[in-house]
């Protein structure tokens, strides 16, 4: 019995580990989470929580990771296909992917981001129902889809048609809200590096998401985070996946641009 | 290059003159958004209490300090060793009872933004022009007419 299970815990590590393996390299120099003058979170953290970032043993978001690999060769839905069997090795398949969403997307006529981007393909090619957002599949799946590209360059792109609703997520992250008064902009643009009692005002770069957060243990999404950021302000939030949060999820990613992607990233 | 500098020099003199000559009365402006206290602004000020009840400083504190309600400390420093981590965004509030009346610090804490509206500070006492309010808190302001009055008796205790 105790040798079936080291068989079994020996054959997933071995099963686990290729894709890890051929990660990008991690940690990062200090100097990559800055580029010109664009700060990602992991520049306001104390040290500690950098050093539970960098070591893969350590970070707690890759158990997410983890179970997106699993996820990824998990045949579900009518077609009986899993993501692997059509993108087969992810570390190859989606190496860079996430480093371009959310994106412009032709065929819905707006923004698509990462998590939605998945469900669709659930529908479409799985013939699957699609994951609830914020469950522990979907944020498992972009965990990891967003792993393969972990210190690469965020390159979104904004002009032509994706025009438009960068203007209003633009829009959206200057305008003043809910009982506070106060817009994004003039905490994550004008008061980064501050300190909010305790916390150090970060410019909410959101390069490393999806990410773990030491104040919910648990990940979370970047909508998690915009309904977090909204109802902090006494401002009504929009549902996860809404146009709302996809164009200011645009705009955000852009106003990152360079940025290495640091998925999954650690915040306190 | 010279004729320029006379003009530009001509049109300051004029300025100061008719600045001088006006002096002009402070804008007033009548508030009334009911539920709430209708009040003054007289210039930067608001001169006349929102409550017949005097402000209580002991209770005062205690609104200023509320953690769970846009407390002070926030983003000011304040001569309160007992409150941990002190927000570093907006002035320090030592000795802003010397450095402030009672009418200004009633606007500022009303509706600092009549003063300046890109202000980050809080509006503690308002309901109009407001997007998107959080379901919960429509209609609700953060501190109500008392504790409006009791902050400014607390505030005005720090010399």
């Amino acid at each position: 019995m105790t040798r079936t299970l080291l068989l079994t815990f020996s054959f997933l590590c071995s099963a686990l580990l290729p894709p890890l393996a051929q990660a990008q390299q991690w940690p990062l120099p200090a100097a990559r989470f800055e580029v010109e003058g664009r700060k990602s979170g992991y520049f306001y953290l104390g040290r500690q929580t950098q050093i539970l970032e960098d070591d893969d043993f350590q970070n707690p978001g890759m158990f997410a990771v983890e179970a997106g690999s699993a996820l990824w060769r998990k045949v579900e839905g009518e077609a009986g296909l899993s993501c692997a069997s059509c993108h087969n090795n992810a570390a190859v398949t989606m190496k860079g992917v996430s480093a371009r969403y959310p994106r412009f997307d032709a065929e819905k006529g707006g923004i698509i981001n990462l998590e939605l981007m998945i469900n669709r393909e659930r529908e479409q090619r799985m013939k699957a129902p699609p994951l609830k957002y914020e469950s522990e599949q979907l944020i498992g799946l972009t965990a990891y889809i967003g792993y393969q590209s972990r210190g690469l360059p965020r390159a979104i792109e904004v002009a032509g048609p994706a025009a438009p609703f960068y203007e209003k997520g633009k829009e959206f992250f200057f305008q003043r809200r809910g009982l506070t008064d106060i817009s994004c902009a003039m905490c994550h643009d004008d008061l980064a590096g501050a300190n909010l009692r305790g916390d150090v005002i970060s410019q909410g770069q959101i390069n490393g998401f999806p990410f773990y957060r030491l104040q919910w243990r648990s990940m979370g999404s970047t909508h998690r985070m915009f309904e977090w950021c909204n109802t902090s302000m006494r401002a009504e939030p929009y549902p996860y996946g809404s146009e709302e949060y996809l164009n200011l999820e645009l705009y955000v990613a852009w106003r990152g641009r360079g940025l290495p992607v640091e998925t999954p990233a650690v915040r306190k | 290059m010279v004729r320029l500098v006379l003009a530009i020099a001509l049109l300051v003199a004029a300025g100061t003159a008719a600045f001088a000559q006006q002096q002009p009365a402070p804008r007033v402006i009548e508030v009334n958004t009911p539920p709430l206290v209708p009040y003054r602004i007289v210039g930067n000020t608001i001169p006349e209490p929102l409550t017949a009840q005097p402000g209580d400083p002991v209770r005062g504190k205690r609104v200023v300090t509320d953690a769970t309600n846009g407390t002070c400390v926030l983003c000011h420093a304040m001569p309160l060793p007992e409150e941990p981590n002190h927000g570093n965004i907006a002035p320090s509030l030592a000795g802003i009872g010397s450095r402030i009346t009672v009418p200004e610090l009633r606007l500022r804490l009303v509706d600092a933004k009549r003063i300046n509206p890109d202000t980050i500070m809080l509006s503690y006492y308002r309901l109009h022009d407001l997007t998107r309010v959080q379901q919960q808190y429509v209609g609700r302001t953060y501190w109500a007419a008392q504790d409006v009055e009791d902050a400014i008796a607390y505030l005005m205790t720090l010399k």
